[in-house]
């Protein structure tokens, strides 16, 4: 009996291991060994062919961070977060309560929104561009109607990275809405009745009410928001390609730039340890702080 | 009850009033960029952004499509679609069914190390990824472009749950019937899991016929370009085409899937819920 139970467990474990490790040598050789290889880029030269890649400790850290532009793209990326999450996760809030709402023509109005969701983000861009075209683009177009001057809104540093942040929104906000559509559905109606019957207004409800109910839905959508502005850079290949100036340069864009357009590749590295350490405090952050509940078992 | 209701019923309120002016401003705000690239794609060259009557023509799509490889952007962008999917739903129901349902020693590690990959973003290890494609003389293939995301732990993680939710009693049931531990992943998990997988096949299908990046630094042949690459390439301000041209390539682009989400508008949105929701 005990023999046999110990052979079972040892099938078990065989099976498991068997079951696991496909997935788990591609984890390492897409995922995990890439990780460590980018933090040993990181921590040495670029090498030529006089002088050969050598151990260099921080200096890839120091010459970046001492680099101008990278304030410009970190300050970049920390506005482009700062502006497109509460954005979109407000007009997804928006959207799903429109969209739950008994008004005709629900279903063109749940589709117009989540259309943008499902396109490309380069096709994005290239529906965006015609809108910013200087003097061409709808935009100028209608601004044009009322007297006013042409804006070269891509090509300028004050406007271009709004108008990326503009895209942005755009594409993710029907995205964000049916996460609360599913949240909004599971709320008993009987909740807006006893309010009502309590007197509490539209606002009320939704203040005091809806909101907190919504806490989780929100927390999920604020990760899946932050991730996506390191994410998110497509477009810019199409719109502006971090220009005029690295004014609409952002993180992940730069990273391809140096390893890709510069060839330098210890630095890419080296940003990109710093990006996967703000992605692994995110993580903490959801594990530890909102996904308490979270299910390991 | 119905007294107080039956007011309301006959004349819309105010907030309801409010609500669909709203709502359908909204939708058509968020649609116009669309419409608007419809529209041009469909006017005569250089009478793209206005609207003088010089009725519509399909010139567009046919400059378009005869100025690119565009049968075989969509060959290739079908090809890296099925290849992934198809990797994934093998990789992710072995390593699912392991965790669900196979007590071995170092689970529970190995399974926190795998939720670890849903923050190691593959956009942000493009890098030394391409490095690794370059090593196994995977460059410039349909594989290449495929193999970072096809052990996905969104997709392990989804099947894990959906396979914990079976019954025990089914396998049992199966076992006794004889089945070995294949056949009871085959006939009990796989078809109980059915809604789990179209919902991740519908989430998975749309981000890898979207995605750009790193399908842009793998490839380098136009033979080898998915359809997001080659339209990239095709609108570029540097290649001179004119707006109504890049406007029909760009329709031509997203018409295979924007037609079949209208189509299947239900499923679509239930898809992405169910994958999104953990």
């Amino acid at each position: 009996m005990e023999q046999l139970a110990s052979y079972h467990r040892r099938r078990q474990a065989l099976y498991g291991w068997m079951l696991v490790s496909p997935a788990l040598i591609l984890l390492t050789l897409f995922a995990f060994s890439p990780t460590i290889a980018t933090l040993w880029a990181s921590l040495h030269s670029r090498g030529t062919i006089r002088h050969p890649s050598a151990f260099s400790g921080w200096d890839n850290y120091a010459n970046l961070i001492a680099d101008p532009s990278f304030a410009t793209v970190v300050g970049n990326n920390l506005l482009y977060a700062g502006v497109t999450i509460p954005a979109s996760i407000t007009i997804a809030l928006a959207m799903a309560l429109w969209a739950n709402a008994k008004i005709p023509l629900r279903g063109f109005v749940r589709g117009a929104f989540f259309t943008p969701t499902m396109l490309p983000m380069i096709a994005a861009a290239n529906i965006w561009l015609f809108f910013y075209t200087p003097g061409l683009g709808v935009i100028d177009a209608i601004t044009g109607l009322f007297g006013l001057p042409p804006v070269n809104w891509l090509g300028q540093p004050q406007t271009a990275l709004w108008a990326v942040i503009v895209v942005t929104v755009w594409k993710e906000a029907g995205f964000f809405m049916i996460f609360y559509l599913a949240a909004l559905q599971t709320i008993p109606p009987d909740l807006r009745e006893a309010a009502a019957v309590e007197g509490a207004g539209r606002i009320t409800y939704t203040r005091r009410i809806l909101l907190p109910l919504l806490m989780p839905t929100t927390a999920f959508i604020f990760i899946n928001a932050l991730i996506n502005s390191v994410k998110l850079i497509d477009h810019l290949f199409i719109l502006t390609k971090g220009g005029p100036n690295n004014a609409s340069k952002l993180v992940l864009y730069w990273v391809w730039e140096m390893a890709f357009a510069y060839f330098d590749a210890p630095r890419a590295a080296a940003m990109t340890v710093m990006v996967l350490l703000v992605l692994g405090l995110i993580a903490v952050f959801q594990f530890r702080v909102l996904d308490r509940r979270i299910h390991y078992r | 009850m119905t007294l107080s209701l039956s007011p309301s019923r006959r004349w819309p309120s105010a907030g309801q009033t409010f609500d669909t002016i709203g709502a359908w401003l909204l939708a058509l705000l968020w649609v116009a960029p669309l419409m608007f690239a419809i529209w041009a794609s469909l006017r005569p060259s250089g009478a793209a952004l206005g609207f003088g009557d010089v009725g519509f023509t399909l010139d567009n799509y046919r400059n378009a499509w005869n100025a690119a490889p565009w049968l075989t952007y969509f060959a290739n962008t079908l090809m890296l679609v099925s290849f992934t999917l198809v990797g994934q739903f093998v990789l992710c129901t072995l390593a699912g069914y392991a965790f669900a349902r196979f007590a071995f020693p170092g689970r529970d590690v190995l399974f926190v190390v795998i939720l670890m990959q849903l923050f190691i973003l593959p956009e942000v290890l493009i890098v030394e990824n391409y490095a690794m494609i370059a090593r196994l003389s995977l460059f410039d293939s349909i594989a290449g472009m495929g193999l970072p995301y096809i052990a996905s732990a969104f997709g392990i993680f989804l099947l894990r749950q959906a396979f914990k939710s079976v019954p025990i009693e089914l396998e049992e049931a199966a076992r006794i019937e004889g089945c070995g531990w294949l056949g009871v992943l085959w006939r009990v998990y796989v078809p109980a899991a059915r809604p789990v997988y179209l919902a991740y096949a519908l989430v998975s299908v749309a981000t890898h016929w979207n995605n750009f990046l790193w399908p842009l630094i793998v490839t380098n042949s136009p033979d080898r370009r998915p359809l997001t690459v080659g339209l990239s390439l095709f609108g570029a301000p540097e290649s001179g085409v004119d707006i109504a041209i890049v406007s029909a390539a760009t329709v031509m682009v997203i018409a295979p899937l924007l037609i079949a989400f209208l189509i299947f508008q239900r499923q679509f949105i239930q898809g992405f819920l169910r994958a999104g929701i953990k």
